[in-house]
């Protein structure tokens, strides 16, 4: 095996490889894992991820994408930012939340309207919650529904908001 | 003197093109239908209490009544794309089916590429190609933002495009929004014409027949690729697509053009086109109270 394929070259997009088994590339999250910490975190189904493969490009960033493309492949996106792995406590991103955080069904604080546009403006609160610390998704009620409005790091009795700058605005008081 | 005096002799009704030419734009947003439905997109406006009209040709733009469409919830959730009504159009045009390999080779800042992996249902590729790495970046936030999981995106020079790092041979379609001079903008950015000259036109109309050769040569025989501007210049149209009609594999097909349009010219100052450029698209300022656009339907031959 080439160097490049054993190492995690920043540049390029490597496949996850599907189990810890397979692995090639030292430190390199498996497929497996990634479900896996989506299931036991959020009880995101499994079955959610079936169709899409998943990638690491960057230290510990891993992409998910709705195809398959040999790897490793030097381009500049692939797919969409998913999940900071290569840290102790893995952390899902602001849009792996919006787009597949609905099918949580653990690990989820609903705001009230003004806790949720707090939220969306990045702002830290003090929120009542009796479940684990950690990352959280953060969800409020709109359109008779729940919609994630991003992750959220609970510890010490404070919601912190980790929507990023650029998505962060200030919104009405539903 | 207004460059835009050159096109009056092709409008017909001059007056109102000007008149137009000189209104802002109507705010118009995209329902992204990866992440939302256009009734609860609706809803959630409605529980904000922000107006809309359904734009009439098509059921998923939503014209605002006020205020830009960065401070809805329903935007900050990518439910929401702010997309001006005639940019639509080539995606339309383009009709990209689920799980196909479609190219668009001047993406960012993504507007129509989300609209195509929108279109899509987010699976098969999108390729998303630009130049330059500042719209790039704005095309990763904007997909990002809606949801789109099937977009890879390269940074390569449009006109030698390689397939290489995917592993195919050729795309099912292709689109080619292409860098132009810009003046059906005019609404949206009133300075757009300060800047105009002739020796642009002619040096961006070089750029746009480059991309739109390698976008054919890109697509399979049997596949579609279509070609868009935001400029009234027919060197910058007709005479772009007259070019790869005559050196490319390809024919112009006519599609079902949703807004008001007028047929593309075969004459323009001292030079003619091939016939089939009638079947390409011309949208005015004033047909339907958008901005100006030019959009052309191709197939690629064997």
């Amino acid at each position: 095996m080439s160097d490049e394929l054993a190492r995690n070259v920043g540049q390029q997009f490597g496949r996850l490889p599907a189990t810890p088994a397979d692995r090639e590339v030292e430190g390199r999250a498996s497929r497996k894992e990634v479900v896996e910490f989506f299931d036991e975190r959020f009880e995101i189904e499994p079955a959610v991820f079936e169709e899409f493969t998943f990638w690491e490009k960057g230290k510990g960033k891993i992409w998910i994408f709705a195809d398959e493309v040999p790897t490793p492949i030097r381009i500049e996106g692939l797919g969409m930012t998913v999940l900071r792995t290569r840290q102790e406590h893995w952390k899902p991103t602001h849009s792996a939340i919006q787009r597949f955080g609905h099918h949580a069904t653990k690990n989820v604080i609903e705001l009230s309207g003004e806790e949720a546009a707090r939220f969306a403006q990045g702002e830290d609160q003090p929120v009542e919650w009796d479940g684990d610390w950690g990352y959280l998704i953060a969800a409020h009620e709109l359109a008779d529904d729940r919609v994630p409005v991003g992750v959220g790091l609970y510890l010490y009795d404070e919601l912190r908001s980790t929507v990023p700058k650029g998505n962060q605005e200030s919104l009405t008081v539903l | 003197m207004n460059p835009l005096e050159r096109y009056a002799p092709l409008v017909d009704d001059r007056e109102a093109f000007f008149a137009a030419c000189e209104r802002p734009l109507p705010s118009v947003v995209r329902v992204n239908s990866i992440n939302a439905t256009t009734e609860r997109a609706k809803q959630a406006l409605d529980e904000e209490g922000v107006g809309y009209e359904t734009v009439d040709w098509n059921p998923q733009l939503l014209r605002l009544d006020e205020r830009g469409p960065g401070t809805s919830w329903p935007y900050f959730h990518g439910w929401l794309h702010g997309q001006e009504e005639v940019s639509a159009l080539p995606a339309i045009a383009l009709d990209p089916q689920p799980g196909e390999q479609v190219w668009d080779s001047c993406a960012a800042p993504g507007s129509k590429t989300t609209q195509l992996s929108a279109m899509m249902d987010d699976t098969g590729i999108v390729v998303g190609n630009d130049n330059n790495l500042g719209r790039l970046s704005a095309l990763r936030h904007n997909a990002e933002r809606l949801g789109v999981t099937n977009l890879a995106v390269t940074k390569q020079d449009g006109r030698n495009f390689s397939l290489k790092p995917f592993g195919f041979e050729a795309f099912d379609r292709a689109i080619v929004d292409a860098p132009c001079s810009c003046e059906g903008t005019i609404r949206k950015n009133p300075d757009t014409l300060d800047q105009w000259t002739l020796n642009h036109v002619h040096s961006v109309a070089a750029i746009q027949k480059g991309i739109l050769s390698r976008a054919i040569q890109a697509t399979r025989p049997g596949g579609t690729v279509v070609y868009s501007t935001c400029t009234f210049a027919p060197e910058e149209n007709e005479a772009v697509v007259d070019h790869v009609l005559d050196t490319e594999s390809c024919d112009v097909v006519e599609f079902d053009c949703p807004l008001e349009s007028i047929s593309g010219v075969t004459e323009w100052e001292d030079k003619t086109y091939d016939e089939r450029v009638e079947k390409t698209h011309r949208i005015y300022p004033h047909l339907n109270d958008t901005g100006g656009f030019y959009c052309a339907k191709l197939e690629v031959t064997a």
